[in-house]
């Protein structure tokens, strides 16, 4: 059980003073158990502050913020352990390792929740199995490792406190493109073995397109669009507007409509891309 | 034309390591030319751009900058002052609470003439586009204006190559998209001789060159049409085809007829669309 409901939520930084800013207004959101949802918009958009008020890092400053139903900041205990439940990656997470050992930094989240020593052990392993960090690096210091390895002790560290929703603020940022396949993969079979709510904040509409169930858009502090991919990527002109990118596939197909081409609204993978380029050009050899 | 950088058998390996990180690479770098740079983390591509301005000096063989050896100290005041080098992170490369202060910090340091430092100062924010936010706190700039930013505290030094490490890892796609104009601009427009780091494919499609290195070798060099043409070698090295080369290959793998290798999302759609008319004309 992991559902999180915003009602109405809103966010000013700085309230009182001349640099009063609202980041987020009036957000509404209900993200049922288990569901991928991907956010996107650009810098400044309200992304960063929407999810730190998911695990209470931040307090609304009108609104609220449900986890399964309960006001994550009914009191200082609720909004102590909501920190177990829901787990949050900041971007670059890398730099945030601190421990002498990569198993102490894997076990550090876990050794504040009053657990075993057993129990804390079974979990660092659980969760470097999961992201793909070797049991041979458990006694090196974390600095020492490359910026891909520190990243994965990182997001380990998080998921070692068994989060029932992970949030991940753009886990693959500066990765190349093998890195940032392997990361999502270690994130999914994450998700699927827990049943993990997951929520990832994503500049790179392709990953998007690929793995999102729901796409969340934000724009300036409020939603902009809400839907699948398909509802999302359908309406690749108004991103357009926005100011986002769009999957490549998707830019293609912009393009190719405007030559004339007829393309279905719905294509937006490489896949979806390829097959309706063939039908439209088998429907015109025959 | 005239090479600028040239690698002759460069060898490097960091203190603490045992795996030579640079293994004899031989390269020159052309005046003028775009250079992209390609590679999985960790297969010598920032290793090989700390050599350019002798951050890093070679183990062995040698690097010349406009024929000036790096290993040679007498030379490397000299080296820096005509390679420009930005990094990724741009909270790490501002030093000044105003941003003109931190575009006149190059310059000041190399005893220029305050009169001159201005014009510097104003020529090259300008060029990034910069020049309305002189008087504005680095701090509080987007990652991709920050970026523009540091790209014109290099230029204000007036080096010939400018050498760029991932400039765009930590942006938005907005912020690179700016930050990739202004490199552009500053290659065709101004004639700098531009190294480029990137993991990012779509945006070294207009580049002259591409160097893909893996394990610090250099194990593709060609123009961007032939190598990402090359989908075989892309997976290998973990890179990906960018979607308008991988697209042109499945069609043709379908029996369509696309000749050329337009990498442009426009270029693209227009050789489809006009095969696809023609092939309707035919029938």
């Amino acid at each position: 059980m992991a559902e999180i409901i915003t009602d109405k939520l809103c966010h000013v930084y700085s309230k009182d003073t001349p640099f009063e800013k609202t980041a987020i207004r009036d957000i509404s959101l209900t993200i049922p158990q288990g569901q991928l949802a991907a956010l996107i918009g650009h810098t400044g958009s309200g992304k960063s502050t929407f999810i730190q008020h998911l695990n209470a890092l931040l307090q609304p400053t009108t609104g609220r913020v449900l986890l399964d139903g309960e006001d994550i900041n009914r009191d200082k205990y609720a909004r102590r352990d909501v920190k177990w439940k829901v787990g949050l990656v900041f971007q670059y997470p890398e730099y945030q390792l601190f421990e002498e050992t990569v198993y102490r930094d894997i076990a550090f989240g876990p050794s504040n929740m009053k657990l075993s020593k057993d129990e804390i052990d079974e979990r660092v392993r659980e969760a470097a199995a999961f992201t793909g960090v070797d049991e041979a690096l458990f006694e090196r210091s974390p600095l020492e490792l490359s910026g891909g390895q520190k990243r994965r002790i990182a997001i380990a560290g998080v998921i070692a406190m068994r989060p029932e929703v992970l949030i991940l603020d753009e886990p693959t940022a500066g990765l190349d493109p093998a890195g940032r396949t392997q990361i999502l993969d270690n994130i999914f079979r994450y998700r699927e073995k827990s049943g993990a709510t997951v929520l990832i904040v994503s500049h790179s509409m392709d990953d998007v397109a690929r793995f999102a169930e729901r796409i969340i858009v934000f724009d300036d502090g409020g939603i902009a669009m809400d839907g699948t991919p398909d509802e999302v990527f359908s309406r690749s002109q108004k991103l357009v507007e926005i100011g986002l990118n769009v999957p490549k596939a998707a830019e293609l197909a912009l393009a190719l409509r405007r030559r004339n081409i007829p393309l279905p609204e719905s294509v937006f993978t490489h896949e979806q891309l390829l097959d309706a380029l063939l039908k439209a050009r088998e429907g015109k050899a025959c | 034309m005239e090479p600028v950088i040239v690698f002759d058998n460069v060898h490097y390996t960091y203190p603490a390591d045992e795996k030579e990180s640079l293994c004899g690479v031989s390269l020159s770098i052309e005046k003028g030319s775009f250079v992209a740079v390609l590679g999985h983390n960790g297969s010598g591509k920032s290793t090989f751009a700390k050599h350019m301005n002798g951050i890093l000096v070679p183990d062995e063989g040698r690097v010349l900058v406009e024929g000036l050896d790096t290993s040679d100290e007498e030379h490397i005041i000299d080296v820096r002052r005509r390679v420009g080098m930005v990094f990724q992170n741009p909270d790490n490369q501002l030093v000044a609470n105003v941003v003109e202060d931190d575009v006149a910090f190059a310059p000041e340091n190399l005893g220029v003439e305050p009169k001159e430092i201005r014009e510097r100062v104003d020529a090259a924010l300008r060029q990034v586009g910069m020049y309305d936010y002189r008087m504005h706190a680095p701090h509080l700039l987007s990652g991709g204006q920050k970026q523009r930013v540091a790209i014109a505290g290099v230029i204000a030094m007036q080096p010939d190559i400018i050498v760029l490490d991932e400039p765009t890892a930590m942006l938005d796609p907005q912020g690179r998209r700016e930050v990739v104009d202004t490199v552009f601009s500053l290659c065709r427009e101004k004639g700098m001789t531009v190294v480029y780091i990137t993991h990012h494919m779509d945006e070294c499609i207009d580049a002259d060159r591409l160097i893909v290195m893996s394990n610090g070798c250099v194990m593709a060099d060609g123009k961007p049409a032939d190598i990402f043409a090359n989908a075989e070698l892309l997976r290998r090295e973990g890179l990906e085809q960018p979607e308008t080369a991988r697209l042109l290959q499945d069609l043709r793998a379908s029996g369509m007829r696309l000749e050329g290798e337009p990498l442009s999302v426009e270029d693209c759609a227009e050789l489809i669309a006009q095969v696809l008319q023609s092939e309707r004309s035919r029938s």
